[in-house]
């Protein structure tokens, strides 16, 4: 009996072509990618540290300060929240093979899952839940990756990218965008923050993804009437900048009257104007 | 993945794929040497790790939609999306193929959140074969050929 040929050697094509298909996925990845200067992942390792709080802040202090155009992807599928901070309102346009981003009043473009949900429904999908576990990860990947290549960016200086609680999604964003300029990881004080952010830090190193400084968030309590006192014990900002050789960005108090990162005349007042300059800097390094 | 007739020791070729509806997945392949045909079956979690990959058995015949994986996978809102494309699609103008009532009624079924999408790959599918009007029977054809689970 003949020895039965393996897959390597027949000759043919197998015609579907499922690996030529995700390198043409790839590529279109990097060709809408190619006129954005800067793509940028803002993370943490825990969740409610404020990131995409920052994620706008640094969108619109930067477009703001002259650093612009920036765009803002939210990858956070599950709890989406860039298009209200920011604002992006109105659906989004398929037009010339293309979905345009909806461009939001301080002139940043943005794309969220937000903005194709209904209000207060959880992102669900058309498929059976049954056995979800062996699609999920595969549908959420395939999301972010048509996020990067069939939204029609346009020229930008910053695309930055806000990610999901966890570490996960970074690595499916390393494998989509080999060209990542560089991760802000985003901590709070506490040392469980730390502990996590480490661990985030960690991967992104490990992924020879480059850090370009840390944001304390919540470092204090700021009030204009009784002062200022500390929100959380720890230094967790200094300590990781430390630990990982990178630039502390800055430290971002708790201001309970700057809830709105997204209005255009108060953006810049929404983050302290030295941690916009710093991040200009690294970029530019 | 490749199909061997051992019988002759050649790669077989694909013919057709067929896509019920049910979550399965089905595609035919021939020997071009001895004509024997045999049938891939894929059960739901096989198609749905595929589909989710965003790639198509049997290769891609038509270019992919923006999109086109959030918008056919994701349960959205009705007003998501505008699409320049249902301006331009008007049935029967400007040389596009035409749309039956029924096959009218028909997309109107799909939710809005994937409709635009959908009625462009059929328009697509239509003009790439010289169809002048789309009907179900088009549109059911179109879903197996293209393998458009669930539109």
């Amino acid at each position: 009996m003949t020895p039965l040929r393996t897959y390597r050697e027949l000759e043919g094509d197998d015609r579907s072509g499922l690996a030529s298909q995700v390198a043409a996925q790839r590529a279109r990845v990097a060709q809408r990618l190619a006129p954005v200067r800067h793509v940028v992942a803002v993370m943490s390792g825990k969740g409610g540290v404020g990131k995409s709080y920052l994620t706008a802040g640094l969108a619109v202090g930067v477009q703001e300060s002259g650093g612009g155009p920036v765009g803002v992807l939210d990858a956070d599928l599950h709890g989406p929240t860039a298009a209200a901070l920011l604002h992006a309102v109105g659906p989004v346009r398929i037009a010339d093979g293309a979905a345009h981003p909806v461009m939001t009043a301080p002139g940043v473009k943005v794309v969220s899952m937000e903005q194709f949900l209904d209000p207060d429904s959880p992102l669900r999908w058309r498929e059976p839940e049954t056995e979800g576990f062996v699609w999920r990860g595969a549908l959420e990947a395939g999301v972010l990756r048509e996020f990067l290549a069939d939204i029609e960016w346009g020229s930008l200086e910053l695309l930055l990218i806000d990610l999901p609680p966890g570490t996960a999604t970074l690595g499916d964003l390393v494998e989509l965008v080999p060209r990542l300029t560089g991760v802000v990881p985003v901590t709070i004080p506490s040392v469980e923050s730390q502990r996590s952010v480490t661990r985030a830090m960690e991967l992104a190193r490990e992924r020879g993804v480059r850090l370009l400084g840390v944001v304390e968030n919540m470092s204090e309590y700021s009030c204009a009437t009784c002062g200022s006192r500390p929100l959380f014990a720890g230094n967790a900002g200094a300590l990781l900048a430390e630990r990982f050789g990178v630039p502390l960005l800055g430290r971002v108090p708790f201001r309970a009257e700057v809830s709105d990162p997204g209005a255009p005349s108060r953006a810049p007042e929404g983050l302290p104007h030295e941690v916009i300059t710093r991040f200009r800097e690294v970029l530019d390094q | 993945m490749k199909f061997l007739c051992v019988e002759c020791d050649t790669q077989m070729q694909f013919d057709e794929r067929h896509v019920p509806g049910d979550g399965t997945f089905a595609a035919a392949f021939a020997c071009p040497t001895c004509g024997r045909r045999i049938a891939m079956l894929a059960n739901p979690m096989e198609t749905q790790l595929v589909d989710a990959l965003g790639v198509k058995i049997g290769g891609r015949t038509l270019d992919a939609e923006p999109l086109e994986l959030m918008r056919s996978k994701v349960l959205g809102r009705e007003d998501a999306f505008v699409e320049d494309s249902e301006v331009a699609a008007k049935p029967g103008s400007g040389g596009r193929p035409a749309w039956t009532a029924d096959a009218e009624e028909r997309l109107g079924r799909v939710p809005r959140f994937v409709r635009g999408m959908v009625k462009k790959i059929y328009m697509e599918y239509a003009t790439e074969h010289g169809i002048d009007e789309i009907t179900p029977a088009v549109m059911d054809r179109a879903r197996t050929e293209l393998g458009l689970e669930g539109m």
